[in-house]
């Protein structure tokens, strides 16, 4: 069962690497798409997305293909999460437990959390399709680092672990965390796209140039991070301190882990007054949620692999 | 620029106030203390302020680790120390921050209370008069009823909807209806920034009248412990808790189980104590790691555990002195540090004293299960081969001084200054179970056997449970503040001209008060249930 798990992630993150590529592949060759024309014109294949298409130097490009790789990548999209979801099960069934016991399968169940989101969105909102190359892309980053940084064999829970307070904390913190995690998607789309908006043509904001319109972006990003925030305070703020009283006797004790914690809640929440403020613009607010999760990205990777503290069963790779 | 009136002043004019310039300052500082953009800055200091937390390691946390990094760092320790360093959450620059940002939120919430009380008194506005203007706006619904029940009914569809509604007749003859829905969010915003000053000041109140002390306990009726200063291995008592309000009961750990996986990564861990309180009948009580053991005013918490040799030393005179002796664990498979110290022996009997220069100490490590190759670290955490390897020293150990040392390490002055001297080679001894080394000046030393003991953390924090509720009552006002959305929709119902009045016309009108991108629909769903005469 274990090794049915490994075998299962080097499918999902091929999965989505093909997702990938078949979203980068709509951008080169969308019919509309800045990148296709320059291709075209200049008999240059754009990077990575020329693996099945060759360049028609003349005549018109044909309108279907941008549209067929958008599918063929939402198709590996739904495949790559499947994949992901068998990968975690079959990677709880071998530990005998939740699969939630150490940085390898904590970065495994948030970014499937992140996934099922990304999917959420995409069924319920088909022309947010083009957000997918940078969904894509944090899902492959992730468990790439996953597997290569954090891999841990299978094993049972050391007892403090075996709580459970367990299942409520990490399970409330990894799905809140997926959450403000896919939720750093649409609010860079919605920076570069408002760049666009105002009239900046460098680079990362002609990317923008199909992109959703930049009020939906940063709505989505608004209800992302909304949803995320009461989920994350019940789980780093209520269930977290109850298992620590039962665990170590106090609530709260300023371990690294809690320290970030409470500095992604307080960066978050700045978000959520900032949105709510009218005299604060809508860019300083959406760069305040980028940096909040700048913040959690420090408390998953930082804060396990710098710091010792007492929620260092991580294991982080060594 | 203003333009100033040069008139005079009419006798009942109040003459022109002059504006203490003190009160102006105290004045504006407030407003800019209590603005959103202040509350924004002093909430990044804060989280900025809490970094340094992560990167230092902090005395409430772990002493040890702050003792650690003087020693490796003495010359930058001292001076961040001065700047609080290494406490950080109870430095005064952290508080400022937080007592500053709550000052701004007791600021901003108060008239916030004032006015969402003053909101939830008052009745839902009179309809504009050009509802045309509003964000959304329906014309033309036409009912099959009188202007007077056609506005009933539209009143009973919104009361409903849960929305507040007000019923007004015009003068003309024409009914409007107001409706206003949404009061939830503002109270769950009040209701989330209460609990957070609930909180604030529970913490408070537990650190003022909280305590906690850990003791490390070892198995054996002769090893009891009493919840008094002097029996904790260290202990902080709140500045509101005096040394006699400790509860009093009593606890002798009779057994500790822990059980492994084959890896040596321990699967559980059970502690057995008889417990007696307040003088009364002991009784045996059972815990672990996430369940603690909850007595009256105090829960005893299982942190750890480690392994505590039995020696036996005979002096030269054949005197025998027996000792247990907690050696701390330092890596997983639990080799453990310790020393024991035997500074009362070797006294000559005739003369009834000590000699100072003949004190036993001996130092080295324990090794559950000893290996196989020869070197000093324990293969598996249980006791399948129990060995010491010893080193022993004689001279004076130093105890007698009065500074507290370690009781796990010997004193490494006495040991450098040659006052106490290694004796019988550079090997250490190896020891198994029931093993006896005798020393070059004939005196043997005996390892009796193992026991085990658990580190426990002793405390009591009176405003926990208050703390909880405020947490969760905080999280219900944060969930009403973000899903919610305050909302207002009027009707102006028109009886239709030249027709004996039997039926009217509904014109309506809807403005969101907050950012709402849903309120479309609601608009529509509703307008659309008020045509069709559906509910």
């Amino acid at each position: 069962m274990a090794e049915l798990s490994n075998q299962l992630m080097a499918f999902t993150v091929f999965a989505y690497l093909i997702a990938m590529i078949c979203y980068a592949g709509e951008y080169a060759f969308g019919k509309r798409s800045v990148i296709g024309k320059a291709a075209s014109r200049q008999l240059v294949g754009a990077g990575a997305p020329v693996i099945k298409q060759p360049t028609a130097p003349d005549g018109p490009v044909k309108p279907g293909r941008g549209e067929w790789s958008g599918r063929i990548a939402v198709a590996f999209t739904l495949l790559g999460f499947v994949l992901h979801l068998g990968t975690t099960v079959t990677r709880g069934l071998a530990a005998e437990r939740m699969p939630w016991g150490n940085m390898y399968e904590y970065i495994l169940s948030a970014s499937l959390v992140g996934a099922a989101v990304w999917v959420g969105v995409l069924l319920r909102k088909p022309n947010l399709r083009h957000l997918g190359l940078f969904a894509s892309l944090s899902l492959v980053v992730l468990l790439g680092a996953a597997s290569l940084v954090a891999y841990t064999p299978v094993g049972p829970l050391v007892p403090a672990l075996n709580s459970y307070w367990f299942i409520f904390h990490v399970s409330t913190i990894i799905i809140s965390s997926g959450i403000f995690l896919i939720g750093a998607v649409p609010a860079a789309m919605f920076l570069i796209k408002n760049g666009y908006d105002e009239g900046k043509r460098s680079f990362p904001y002609t990317l923008a140039k199909r992109w959703p319109d930049a009020g939906a972006l940063e709505r989505l990003t608004f209800r992302l991070h909304a949803f995320a925030f009461p989920l994350f305070t019940f789980g780093a703020l209520i269930a977290g301190p109850l298992w620590a009283e039962a665990s170590w006797g106090r609530y709260w004790g300023w371990d690294p882990k809690e320290v970030w914690a409470f500095i992604s809640w307080i960066v978050y929440a700045a978000y959520l007054h900032a949105r709510a403020t009218p005299s604060v613009k809508r860019t300083v607010a959406t760069w305040i949620a980028l940096l909040g999760f700048v913040t959690m990205l420090m408390n998953l990777f930082g804060v396990n692999l710098f710091f010792e503290g007492l929620h260092s069963y991580a294991n982080a790779g060594d | 620029m203003t333009v100033v009136e040069d008139r005079p002043a009419t006798a009942d004019a109040p003459p022109p106030r002059r504006v203490n310039p003190l009160w102006a300052l105290l004045r504006n500082s407030w407003r800019q203390l209590t603005s959103m953009r202040t509350a924004l800055i002093l909430l990044f200091l804060l989280a900025v302020a809490a970094v340094p937390g992560s990167i230092f390691p902090q005395r409430s946390v772990n002493r040890e680790n702050v003792a650690e990094y003087f020693a490796a760092h003495p010359k930058l320790a001292p001076a961040i120390d001065r700047a609080f360093a290494f406490d950080v959450y109870s430095s005064p620059w952290f508080a400022a921050i937080y007592l500053l940002l709550f000052t701004s939120l007791i600021g901003c919430v108060l008239p916030r209370l004032r006015d969402h009380i003053r909101a939830l008194r008052t009745v839902p506005p009179e309809a504009p008069k050009r509802m045309g203007r509003l964000p959304q706006h329906a014309d033309g619904l036409e009912s099959a009823q009188p202007a007077g029940e056609t506005a009933v009914r539209v009143a009973a569809t919104l009361r409903r909807k849960w929305f507040r509604v007000r019923v007004r007749e015009q003068e003309d003859g024409s009914w409007t209806v107001s409706g206003e829905k949404g009061y939830l969010k503002e109270t769950g915003n009040l209701l989330f920034h209460v609990a957070l000053l609930s909180v604030l000041v529970g913490v408070g109140f537990g650190h003022w009248y909280g305590w906690h002390g850990n003791r490390l306990l070892v198995t054996g009726a002769d090893q009891g412990f009493c919840n008094s200063l002097t029996q904790f291995d260290d202990v902080s008592l709140g500045p509101q808790v005096d040394a006699s309000d400790l509860p009093n009961f009593c606890l002798k750990l009779t057994k500790f189980d822990a059980t492994y996986q084959s890896t040596g990564q321990p699967k559980s861990y059970d502690a057995t104590v008889a417990v007696s309180q307040n003088g009364g009948a002991s009784e045996s009580r059972s815990f672990t790691v996430n369940d603690p053991l909850r007595l009256d005013d105090a829960n005893i918490h299982l942190l750890g555990q480690g392994y505590a040799p039995e020696l036996k030393y005979t002096d030269r005179y054949g005197v025998s002195q027996t000792k247990v002796v907690p050696f701390l664990p330092v890596d997983g498979m639990l080799t453990s540090e310790g020393v024991a110290q035997f500074p009362d022996v070797n006294i000559d009997p005739k003369t009834n004293k000590r000699d100072d220069k003949l004190q036993m100490g001996f130092e080295g490590v324990f090794l559950p299960t000893g290996p196989t190759d020869g070197t000093a670290r324990s293969e598996f955490p249980e006791l399948n081969n129990p060995v010491l390897y010893l080193t022993a020293y004689q001279g004076d150990l130093g105890l007698d001084v009065g500074i507290p040392g370690s009781v796990y390490s010997l004193d490494r002055g006495q040991i450098d200054t040659g006052a106490l001297k290694k004796i019988g080679g550079d090997r250490p001894y190896a020891l198994k179970q029931g093993e006896k080394v005798t020393l070059e000046d004939g005196t043997t030393l005996e390892f009796v056997g193992v026991r085990q003991f658990a580190t426990l953390s002793i405390r009591y924090d009176p405003t926990q449970f208050m703390l909880l509720i405020g947490a969760v009552l905080g999280l219900i006002g944060l969930m009403l503040s973000l899903s919610g959305h305050r909302r207002r929709v009027w009707f102006r119902v028109v009886p239709t001209a030249g027709d004996d009045a039997r039926s009217s016309v509904i014109e309506a009108g809807g403005l969101p008060r907050t950012d709402y991108p849903g309120f479309g629909d609601e608009f529509t769903s509703l307008t659309r249930s008020l045509k069709e005469g559906t509910p």
